[in-house]
């Protein structure tokens, strides 16, 4: 627009003054060849922060690659045939049941994967696929889909499969030899006992702890290379991917330190009291605890909004887990856990809410 | 300083005026003064077809208190006082002028008042009566902070010169350029409130501007110039003075119950030149930017201008425009309309392209907490975004919806795009009309009230 020294230029006769002349929203930017097609009108802001639900999502997936890699490494292929069993469930079940297009978001992958890598090896495929099936149907589905459920959906799917299958979910192989290693168990046909295949089991850390008081060589432990499920034993890959994702800003650092402090302080605590109790470090990286912590527990879903709340919440899934692995019935404690506390996070984020700015001074000069 | 907790990281995107000396922009054809450019009652108008009119003459006549006069931003003559599409979306009365093209565009000589000598009433009568008003983009008649209860002691006055919404510059260049301006409108803002203490509140991304206004500070004054950390929304008046001062306004109340009078530094600026031109409010800076613009600026427009002209000023749009937003874009508003004019609240024209733009498909909340982490006035938006889309307004007001300033940190950050502080805007409209039926109700019969039920409609 060269020359228009008075500043309006060749297209100073359109907007000639009358609204009625105008030709709507759209044609602006003057008549010199430019000029957009059209005026998009939308409320403020006009600019977004660059995250996304969706790649929130994908990049928890990936954060996942190397956990099971570390699987594949410890228990061969069996372990990618388990996850993509439970996988596999759990996206049809969501493209099946679910609205159109939410298998986008990448949650129900996560919640398939996730549930994946708390199941022991050897499980029977079918088991797994069942598992993700019910893990995204009644853990999440029928809530109403993402963001409405109140437990988080992996782990009511590994609850699920633990109440009706729970020989196989206490059937821990032995490690693989090779990474091509296939357990024959795995292949069982659905509804045949799995029982009846032959593998070589042996025990957890935990079950040696509990049954035999027996301790595991801590090295092992924080390399992964025990016996248990899929996922839980590679304690220090998790927690560096745990890391990367808390400084992306896509996990709320405060739920795993507090977890794994609680239970580090608590058990620390009962371990000297009475020495035959199992030391912090054992606590910290036998079972699940690390893959909870990291992983199930950060669920944005089924954690609390606030900051204090997140401190509240895992102080109460560490408390639970020691309480559990050391006084109850089973040697691993850190699902119900979850569960337990996914179930009081409405009331949590309740008594947690902050007060509003200025709240409490103008409730002190009310008085 | 830091000072106020939460608050968002938006991109500066300043750099495309930041260094852009400000100039002036030729009159164009026409002029459109709407008759409510500021908070409070229109003025009236004082003109009609025919007549005419030179620069600085007064076209709009202030109603009441908490009002303010329009002037004439040029000399020509008065084609009409119609309907006029506003910026706001609606048509509203406007006094439309035909500029004329041979004027020298000399104001009429006036008499400048002599500041030392006038008592505070007779400062606010002549700020009022210049229609000046806040430039800071709310558009509150600036007179009227200049004259709180007498029950209310002021101590300090913060010239706010944060400017914390990204791409605009128009604050930054006018304590850049015009630092004994502002300090000038300061010593008159003091000396009729009687405050001995002024802070100038400037984000630390402006540093020539905290300079240039450090090295101005008139030796008798007690002016000081503080950086602020550069956060959104810093420029709230309520974390200004919480970072500044440390001092909490209570929620429901204002500045001035917590002793402290907050004006815009344009605003200042403006004072200040009713005092030394005795010229009323009749052009503003305006920053023309963003990435769908060809020639980025900071102008000198006369208030008025219509859209279109300015844009074409500055070489026009580009083709992937999308998106023309008056004020910055984290608070401004749309515009649909290319022949709207420029207010005398408009900080710039930012004119965004697609890839500018918010997008994304808007998804379930997940309850990621990121809007709670963001909200400077510590509400819980994930809450309310809920309550609002139940129609459960009433709730909301339970939860403080009140206090929410519109500011948008909590839709920036949504990772699932949705659209709270929209959805906030619109509840309170709401519970407004609600309060209003509810109250028409009691004073009107005895009857029970059921306002209860009429919450969904």
């Amino acid at each position: 627009m060269s020359g228009s020294e008075r500043g309006t230029g060749s297209g100073r006769g359109r907007l000639r003054g009358e609204p009625e002349s105008r030709t709507g929203a759209g044609n602006g930017g003057g008549t010199d060849g430019g000029g957009p097609e059209r005026l998009h009108l939308a409320p403020s802001p006009h600019i977004h922060a660059p995250d996304s639900t969706s790649r929130i999502m994908w990049t928890v997936v990936a954060t996942l690659v190397p956990v099971i890699g570390a699987a594949v490494w410890f228990f061969g292929l069996s372990a990618l045939l388990v996850i993509a069993a439970s996988t596999l469930g759990a996206l049809l079940t969501e493209r099946g049941f679910g609205e159109r297009g939410t298998l986008g978001d990448g949650s129900a992958a996560i919640t398939g994967l996730l549930l994946g890598l708390t199941l022991p090896p050897g499980i029977p495929l079918w088991m797994s696929f069942l598992g993700g099936a019910f893990a995204i149907g009644l853990g999440k589905l029928i809530f109403g889909g993402l963001g409405q459920n109140i437990f988080n959906p992996a782990l009511l799917g590994r609850a699920f499969l633990q109440a009706a299958f729970p020989t196989a979910l206490t059937t821990w192989p032995a490690l693989a030899d090779r990474w091509t290693n296939v357990y024959a168990s795995n292949l069982a046909l659905p509804l045949l006992s799995p029982g009846k295949v032959d593998v070589v089991t042996t025990a957890t850390p935990l079950n040696l702890m509990k049954f035999e008081h027996q301790g595991t060589d801590l090295f092992h432990l924080a390399v992964g290379s025990t016996a248990g499920s899929l996922g839980e034993t590679a304690g220090v890959l998790i927690l560096l991917c745990g890391a990367y994702l808390a400084w992306k800003g896509y996990l709320d650092w405060r739920i795993p330190v507090s977890i794994l402090a609680t239970v580090a302080a608590f058990s620390g605590i009962l371990h000297a009291i009475d020495p035959t109790f199992p030391g912090p470090l054992f606590m910290l990286l036998s079972g699940g605890l690390v893959l909870g912590a990291v992983y199930m527990a950060t669920d944005m879903v089924t954690s609390p909004v606030t900051r204090k709340g997140a401190w509240i919440f895992g102080l109460g899934i560490g408390v639970l887990t020691v309480l559990i692995r050391v006084w109850g019935g089973l040697t691993e404690g850190v699902m119900y856990s979850i569960l337990f506390m996914n179930a009081l996070v409405p009331f949590i984020d309740q008594v947690t809410r902050p007060a509003a700015f200025g709240a409490r001074t103008a409730t002190r000069e009310a008085r | 300083m830091g000072g106020f907790r939460h608050g968002v990281h938006p991109p500066g995107l300043k750099e495309l005026t930041a260094g852009l000396p400000i100039r002036r922009m030729p009159f164009p054809e026409l002029l459109a003064l709407p008759l409510r450019q500021h908070a409070g009652a229109p003025a009236r108008a004082l003109v009609e077809r025919g007549d005419r009119v030179e620069r600085g003459d007064k076209v709009g006549e202030a109603q009441g208190f908490i009002s303010s006069s329009v002037h004439a931003s040029a000399a020509g003559t008065v084609r009409d006082v119609r309907l006029w599409p506003h910026p706001d979306g609606s048509m509203a009365e406007t006094v439309v002028i035909e500029v004329d093209p041979v004027s020298p565009q000399r104001p009429r000589p006036r008499i400048v008042p002599e500041w030392e000598g006038l008592t505070r009433d007779e400062v606010v009568a002549a700020i009022q009566d210049a229609g000046v008003v806040g430039l800071g983009g709310a558009a509150f008649p600036a007179h009227v902070k200049l004259s709180p209860p007498d029950d209310l002691d002021i101590d300090v006055i913060v010239a706010n010169g944060a400017e914390c919404e990204p791409y605009l510059t128009s604050d930054h260049r006018t304590m850049l350029e015009y630092p004994e301006r502002v300090h000038f409108g300061l010593r008159v803002m003091m000396h009729a409130l009687g405050v001995e203490r002024a802070i100038i509140g400037v984000e630390e991304n402006k540093a020539d501007a905290i300079a240039a206004l450090r090295a101005t500070v008139p030796p008798d004054l007690d002016i000081r110039v503080e950086g602020l950390t550069v956060k959104y929304p810093q420029g709230a008046e309520k974390m200004l003075l919480h970072s500044l001062l440390g001092r909490k306004v209570p929620s429901g109340k204002l500045p001035m119950h917590v002793g402290a009078v907050v004006q815009n530094v344009g605003s200042i600026a403006a004072i200040a030149e009713v005092f030394q031109t005795g010229y009323p409010l009749i052009e503003r800076i305006v920053t023309v930017t963003g990435p769908g613009i060809r020639r980025p600026a900071n102008l000198i427009v006369p208030v008025g201008t219509r859209i279109q002209d300015v844009l074409d000023h500055c070489g026009g749009m580009t083709p992937d425009a999308e998106r023309i937003v008056f004020g910055g874009p984290m608070m401004g508003n749309a515009q649909p309309e290319p022949g709207a004019p420029i207010l005398k609240g408009t900080t710039g024209i930012v004119v965004l392209t697609g890839d500018a733009i918010a997008g994304g498909a808007q998804l379930p909340c997940i309850r990621c907490g990121k809007c709670l982490d963001a909200c400077p006035v510590f509400l819980d938006p994930a809450d309310l975004g809920r309550l609002a889309r139940a129609g459960r307004y009433e709730e909301m007001t339970d939860l403080r919806l009140s206090d929410c300033m519109l500011c948008g940190s909590c839709s920036y950050v949504c990772p699932s795009h949705i659209p709270l502080s929209q959805l906030f805007g619109l509840a309170r409209s709401m519970v407004r009309k609600l309060e209003r039926r509810a109250k028409e109700a009691a004073g009107a019969e005895a009857e029970p009230a059921k306002a209860g039920t009429g919450a969904a409609a």
